[in-house]
């Protein structure tokens, strides 16, 4: 018995779940939409996806070789940046530009601000939103389809109607686009925001691992479409339910609500806080889409948000079981000081002490 | 059937199916017994004894130092050695009379209550025809027959009822060790309106519980009407996890014909059988730290105190020993014992067949709650509810990562905090912020640190910075 036993303090025991456990989950969950992006946009597709999730995990490695610091990309978390940079890149984007993002992503958003878990915005997003505004024509043209669906399956006569617009600008008119095509991803947009019904299954998929929580695409999903049926029934749509189911499947909502304001470390950690995040991210959206000019929201609402999280988390601390009334006497009691303070100044007598 | 349940929690591994079924043995003292004066939360009790004494089974050896405090009794007939430094569980230095064995198992006289002769001489029958202490009787309705708790009762005072726990050495056996005739003194009796008697048994690996519960379920009912003798108002509750059917069925069959007393299954998750949780899961009322269960109306009891509690009042046998489970994957043979309190660990894992290999880590009660020791030599206290032995230490083995706020120690903290931003305050050294959050009220149940896939160590962080405020209020005193 001359072995040393190990001492430290409970628990000694751990659950199974990991940081790389979950950033695997993440990337199974965002493989159906990858595929039909690649289904619907080919083969270069597939190369863009590659190569920007390539380039991030490599300059997560090259920062923290150069830096000296522990390699982290066995965790997976750039494998996710990376997926998702590629996912919001427009099907015929040269090659550069997602890697360019890429390496913004990882250095300047997350690196830069401490490496994972200190990042204050999603990195994926601010990388799509640095991209957007620098080479924004080039973000913004979408090409036809080139993939398997051109093939197999005739193209609905109003994308023909339109051609080169996306469901989004369509819907900005008020009527309505095809919706079966929305939800399989036979039509034009960012690779991995084609299809609706794939992004939702990986959602369904974090939900039933325990991933994720439903309390904020729940939220964000549930408020945007409220709201979105509101102003459709004000504006007098033709069809306001289904308007409102397109609007939720079209563009970037579902990649990012079930995906991207779900990102653990840009959101707040308190149950009432992602309530508050999603039914916020469901305003936004709704103004960037429905009331502002332009078309696409879900990005800056999300970043937007990003930056108000440590605020939500601040107002939205839960109260300590047992805790509420002595929380409420403790309120009482400072308000009473205060008052007493302000009295004592009034009446101009001995200095106080600030309370 | 209604389950009750709380906020938060977790469901980490039990193991309880490698000692559940195992009937309880008696454990032979081996030469030598250690008996800590502090084996309870207050004031240190006082020798009473000097080397050379001559002391009997069951003999007072240490009465108790203050009103917060036990007598301590000695579990063999020996001679006193000497008065000797001993580390407690938790690793701290206290004193410890140690005694030697003569093997004469020579009992000091106990107080039985008049009437209680059938009881005795069946519980001496079946103590010397075999070294298994399960049934005494078959079934509780026949436990219940024998002791007749109700008529006994009667005759007794409350406060005699009270003495006779106090005079016996009580204390809480489900690991805090707090006093029982103090806890049973609250300020107003009439207030208390459940005595919750805590069967969830939570903690991974440990089975003392469920044993006695399976095979004393009559003794245990009479333990509670002693103390629900004491309360006026008070309904009597039993609190088992549904983990335990069997357990619910006893218990639910003896007390079929009872008014007061009630089994309430509780949904399986840890930390049940905390308190706070516990009383939030029955009652739905919430405690906080500055509070007693007493202030929301009720006193929790552990099973295994219950038992005491059962022997003190109506045997006068005072606690000197307990159940003990010893387990986990390096034990050749998890047992449960009955053991008499001063027995080293070391003699115990002899006992249950010594370790498959050299454990890693060998812990003072269980996985989540347990202290992990240092070396062989700790003894079992009153509030030793087990011995677990694990042949790789797994926390050892993970390595720290960075937070990612994802969230699941907020939703594993049963007393709805923020345990990642506590333990960046406690790392940051905002000891005011720390407060503010409500830092005071963690329960260091472990759930945070069990949870975190950054395998952060938030529940010893949290309780690092909680201690911290504490003892600096302890010094502005």
């Amino acid at each position: 018995m001359n072995q040393k036993l190990q001492v430290s303090a409970s628990p000694h025991t751990r659950g199974m779940m990991t940081t790389g456990k979950i950033m695997t989950m993440v990337t199974a969950a965002l493989l159906p939409a990858c595929v039909m992006g690649v289904l619907a946009f080919g083969m270069h597709a597939l190369l863009v996806l590659v190569f920007s999730t390539a380039s991030a995990v490599a300059a997560e490695y090259c920062y923290e070789k150069l830096l000296h610091k522990s390699i982290t990309v066995r965790d997976g978390s750039a494998v996710v940046t990376g997926l998702l940079i590629g996912m919001n890149m427009p099907p015929q984007i040269d090659l550069w530009i997602p890697c360019l993002g890429s390496v913004f992503a990882i250095v300047v958003i997350k690196q830069l601000y401490g490496g994972l878990g200190k990042n204050f915005m999603n990195p994926a997003l601010g990388a799509r939103c640095f991209l957007l505004i620098s080479f924004s024509s080039r973000m913004t043209t979408f090409s036809e389809g080139k993939g398997l669906w051109k093939l197999v399956t005739q193209v609905p006569a109003t994308t023909d109607a339109l051609s080169g617009a996306t469901p989004l600008a369509y819907l900005k008119t008020g009527a309505c686009f095809d919706l079966k095509a929305l939800l399989i991803g036979n039509h034009m947009g960012c690779i991995g925001e084609v299809s609706a019904a794939a992004l939702l299954a990986g959602g369904l998929i974090l939900l039933a691992m325990k991933v994720i929580r439903i309390r904020i695409p729940g939220s964000y999903l549930g408020c945007f479409a409220i709201l979105t049926l509101i102003t459709a029934l004000v504006r007098g749509y033709d069809a306001p339910l289904l308007y409102t189911l397109q609007q939720l499947c079209a563009g970037g909502l579902m990649l990012g609500a079930w995906f991207m304001a779900t990102d653990y470390v840009t959101s707040p950690i308190t149950a009432m806080g992602q309530i508050v995040f999603g039914c916020a991210l469901g305003f936004l959206t709704w103004v960037f889409r429905l009331i502002g000019s332009g078309t696409e929201g879900v990005s800056y609402s999300i970043i937007f948000m990003n930056l108000l999280v440590p605020v939500i988390e601040r107002y939205t601390r839960p109260v300590a079981a047992g805790m509420v009334r002595q929380n409420r006497e403790n309120k009482r009691l400072m308000r009473q000081k205060k008052r007493e303070a302000r009295r004592l100044k009034a009446g101009g007598g001995k200095k106080e002490k600030d309370t | 059937m209604r389950k009750f349940t709380f906020r938060g929690g977790v469901h980490p591994y039990d193991g309880k199916e490698l000692t559940a079924r195992k009937p309880v043995r008696v454990l032979e003292a081996g030469t030598e017994l250690a008996f800590l004066l502090s084996q309870h939360i207050g004031a240190p009790a006082k020798s009473i004894v000097k080397k050379g004494d001559r002391v009997l089974e069951g003999q007072m050896i240490a009465e108790a130092g203050g009103f917060v405090s036990a007598p301590v009794f000695s579990s063999v007939s020996g001679t006193v050695k000497g008065i000797e430094k001993r580390r407690n569980a938790a690793g701290a230095l206290c004193d410890a009379i140690i005694v030697t064995n003569d093997f004469a198992h020579e009992k000091a006289p106990a107080d039985p209550l008049p009437g209680m002769e059938a009881y005795c001489a069946l519980q001496q029958e079946t103590a010397s025809e075999k070294s298994e202490y399960n049934m005494v009787t078959r079934s509780a309705a026949e436990a219940l027959e024998l002791i007749r708790p109700d008529e006994q009762l009667k005759k007794l005072e409350k406060n005699q009822v009270l003495e006779r726990i106090r005079k016996a050495g009580i204390v809480g056996m489900g690991g805090a060790g707090f006093p029982t005739h103090v806890k049973l003194s609250p300020s107003d009796p009439e207030k208390i309106d459940f005595i919750l008697v805590n069967g969830s048994e939570c903690e991974p690996y440990v089975t003392c519980d469920y044993r006695l519960m399976c095979d004393r379920p009559g003794e245990l009912i009479a333990g509670l009407k002693a103390v629900l003798r004491l309360f006026g108002s008070a309904k009597g509750v039993f609190c088992i996890e549904d983990n335990k059917p069997e357990a619910v069925r006893i218990l639910t069959e003896a007390l079929a014909r009872e008014e007061n007393i009630y089994v309430a299954p509780c949904r399986t998750k840890y930390p049940e059988g905390a308190e706070r949780s516990l009383i939030k899961a029955i009652t739905s009322r919430d405690v906080n730290s500055r509070m007693l269960p007493a202030d929301a109306g009720c006193i929790v009891i552990n099973v295994s105190t219950a038992f005491a509690i059962f022997e003190a009042v109506f045997l006068g046998q005072p606690l000197y020993r307990r159940i003990l489970t010893i387990s986990g994957d390096a034990v050749v043979n998890p047992e449960n014992f009955l053991v008499p309190t001063g027995v080293s660990f070391a003699e115990i894992a002899e006992k249950a067949g010594g370790f498959l290999q050299m454990p890693e880590k060998l812990i003072a009660g269980g996985p989540m709650m347990g202290f992990a020791q240092s070396d062989f030599t700790g003894v079992v206290t009153k509030t030793s509810s087990a011995i677990t032995a694990f042949r790789y230490d797994l926390v050892s083995r993970y390595e720290e990562t960075a937070c990612i706020n994802c969230g699941r120690c907020v939703d594993a903290c049963p007393a709805r905090l923020v345990p990642s931003h506590l333990a960046d305050m406690v790392q940051k050294k905002q000891m005011e912020h720390f407060e503010e959050n409500y830092g005071l009220e963690c329960v260091n149940c472990g759930s945070c640190s069990w949870s975190c896939p950054a395998g952060r160590p938030l529940a010893a962080l949290v309780n690092q910075g909680r201690q911290a405020i504490l003892a600096a209020r302890r010094k502005a005193k």
